[in-house]
């Protein structure tokens, strides 16, 4: 059976996506690409500094990766615009991050301006892929808006704190026809594993990787998981029994 | 896209091959899934599924209980006229059936609300034949209006109507909305509706879209058992409630299970629909539906719906009369069908107290 | 010369076009993206464009980010 997720009319060589920031080396990304399988991998656009030159982390990203720029360091729909259309101009593809936060003590989405960016771009030909925090209503009016896909968070960006926001995730996938793809917060190879059992399209994972003792290691693992967590979905799990109640009948008059 | 595309794309599939392979296995684990897709519902509408009632009824009821508390709505209908324009072989009101034809006036409508409000019931169903002559749908409003100060809901069991004519109801406080579509069945839905505006089984499969649309907020969907098969049409009626729920998500959505029952013309039911049968219908429903409401009507007797209640049962009326008025004008025409439980509404609250439910009359007030 | 080079005043001893100020600062063309006066600048349209007094001017590439 193929089970492929296609997004932006791609089809994706695996259900992992993975950041590229925090490492101790960019060079260390080529391995962690390999170990993980991840077929996307994510950058940000920065400012260069005319007096130091700078490192080019392209060339550290396999050219099988689709690139996938994000919007961080904007704080409204305005802002995210003009980065995403700075990262087109670089020639690396159409896809973008949609990231707007206009909160610097939790780094928590701004999802009326996500929606609004969404809009826009969308309407410009990108391949969007909005960062939100996870509310059915948001989602659906970025579907609406021209999302390729829905990013929520599973729990405050950078913490590691796992799985937090399930039961909303749970809703999403539920109702959107979308692929709901896990961002932020999955700190173990188990919390990724669990987003997909319950039907996640991927997982976007990168502190999680890049602060492990061994990132490799770290990212084969998250490869792992991830697949292991989409067969356990694509089996059907088997249901949890209660225990049988002794009770008197409720269709007993049936047979009256 | 509307409900009849999505309908049509189970065209061709092969239900008694799906029927055939479902297991006992499958049955155990859908019961106990978060979450049921249409697949799982068709599944709990299986045959095989038939030998499971209990341990669906348990779980139905815990449901039910969870969403609904232990309470049930309870409401009347008033029929506002009985002029006909259609032919539906299984219906009293059949213009081919020689029955005396009036309609309400506005003040014996009033007369009606008096002597219903006297039981205490706060939500009113309002029906009509399917007659546009002498029941417009100005004729709906005016009635509306009057019911209104009586009533805090209004819903209406009428002929199909446009977006904007439900959109005129609801501007005089119409809340609700109840439309059979009777079979699901195009070709079986043409033979049983020869005549009349009804033959046309589009503009009535997707009047409840309409409804939603025009910000209609309860839509009670169903098919009357007794007319095809009715594990199809009962799959069929929880996909349109559904895909009702996905595309208005701000609708409340419920399903009537109602039976043939003997009628003026006295057409047989196609198909015998046994009480196991409907029962596994409704559990089937909640278990997919879990915040869907269901109604029972007075079609069914009073020992089965006492039985049914906690198994997935949201509403139910009480102190029935199927013919016009009837309460205050003491009319002895023939009605629509006759009904086989006729509690009042005093003693169906009282039956509801004695088995530990509340009755409620009242479960909104639009400000 | 006066501009402003990513949020920056700045001082350009001469007239030059966004090419020369490039190589000037040993960027790599093939890495960055320019963004003159809140306008992208295509690749092939550097060699052409000269900065002139009051410019802003945005110099951009990819970082590790997730």
């Amino acid at each position: 059976m193929s089970d492929k997720l296609i997004i932006g009319g791609v089809t994706l060589p695996s259900r992992l996506f993975l950041g590229s920031g925090k490492y101790s080396s960019n060079t260390l990304i080529p391995a962690i690409v390999e170990a993980s399988g991840a077929g996307v991998i994510t950058v940000a656009v920065r400012r260069v500094d005319p007096e130091a030159g700078q490192e080019n982390i392209l060339t550290h990203i396999p050219k099988t990766c689709i690139l996938m720029p994000n919007t961080s360091g904007a704080r409204n729909a305005a802002e995210a615009v003009r980065i995403a259309r700075l990262a087109r101009a670089a020639g690396c593809g159409d896809w973008i991050k949609i990231e707007v936060i206009s909160d610097n003590r939790y780094l928590l989405p701004d999802n009326q301006e996500t929606i609004e960016a969404t809009r826009i771009l969308a309407a410009e030909g990108f391949t969007v892929l909005p960062y939100m925090s996870p509310d059915l209503m948001a989602a659906k009016r970025m579907a609406e808006a021209g999302a390729a896909a829905i990013m929520p968070l599973g729990a405050p960006i950078g913490t590691n704190r796992g799985f937090r926001t399930k039961e909303l995730v749970r809703i999403m996938i539920e109702e959107l026809e979308l692929p709901v793809i896990v961002d932020a917060g999955i700190g173990r190879p188990s919390e990724a594993c669990e987003c997909m059992e319950m039907g996640a399209a991927a997982v976007l994972v990168n502190t999680a990787v890049a602060s492990a003792s061994d990132p490799v290691a770290m990212g084969r693992a998250f490869g792992q998981a991830v697949a292991a967590g989409r067969a356990a979905f694509l089996a059907g799990p088997g249901a949890v029994q209660e225990s049988a109640k002794a009770s008197s009948p409720l269709t007993g008059f049936l047979h009256e | 896209m509307t409900f009849y595309d999505e309908l049509r794309r189970y065209d061709g599939f092969d239900f008694a091959s799906f029927f055939a392979s479902v297991t006992d296995a499958d049955i155990a684990r859908i019961i106990n899934k978060e979450r049921l897709s249409r697949e799982d519902f068709l599944a709990l509408l299986s045959p095989r599924a038939a030998s499971h009632l209990e341990a669906m009824a348990r779980r139905a009821s815990e449901l039910t209980v969870r969403h609904f508390g232990k309470a049930v709505l309870l409401f009347t209908p008033l029929y506002l006229a009985n002029h006909c324009t259609n032919q539906c072989v299984y219906c009293g009101f059949n213009t081919k059936n020689a029955l005396e034809r009036r309609k309400l006036t506005l003040e014996e409508v009033e007369a009606e609300a008096v002597e219903i409000a006297k039981s205490g019931l706060k939500h009113i169903l309002i029906l009509t034949g399917d007659d546009r002559k002498q029941t417009p749908v100005s004729y709906i409003a005016e009635c509306s209006k009057v019911l209104k100060k009586h009533f805090t809901s209004i819903a209406v069991e009428v002929y199909a109507l446009t977006q904007d004519e439900y959109a005129e109801l609801a501007a005089v406080g119409v809340d609700g909305m109840t439309m059979f579509q009777e079979v699901y069945n195009e070709e079986i839905y043409a033979e049983l509706h020869p005549k009349g505006p009804k033959r046309v089984y589009r503009n009535r499969l997707e009047a409840p879209e309409r409804a939603a649309a025009a910000g209609i907020r309860q839509i009670t969907t169903g098919t009357l058992l007794g007319l095809n098969d009715w594990r199809t049409e009962a799959f069929f009626t929880g996909v349109h409630t559904d895909y009702l729920q996905h595309a208005y998500p701000d609708v409340e959505v419920a399903i009537s299970p109602p039976r043939m029952r003997p009628h003026l013309g006295g057409f047989p039911p196609k198909v015998i629909v046994s009480d196991a049968d409907m029962v596994q219908y409704i559990l089937a429903f909640r278990l997919f539906m879990p915040r869907g409401g269901v109604t029972l009507s007075t079609r069914e007797n009073a020992k089965l719906r006492d039985n049914l209640l906690g198994l997935g049962v949201t509403k139910m009326s009480a102190g029935v009369c199927t013919q016009v008025g009837g309460r205050a004008s003491g009319q002895e025409d023939p009605g629509q069908f006759e009904i086989s439980d006729e509690r009042s509404v005093a003693e169906m609250a009282e039956m509801l107290y004695s088995r530990g439910y509340q009755p409620v009359f009242k479960d909104w007030q639009y400000l | 010369m006066n501009l402003r080079i990513n949020g920056k005043s700045t001082t350009l001893p001469h007239p030059q076009t966004l090419e020369a100020y490039l190589a000037s600062r040993n960027l790599d063309p093939a890495v960055v993206v320019i963004e003159l006066n809140e306008s992208i600048v295509p690749k092939d349209k550097w060699a052409q464009t000269l900065l002139a007094e009051g410019d802003s001017l945005e110099i951009v590439s990819f970082v590790g980010g997730g």
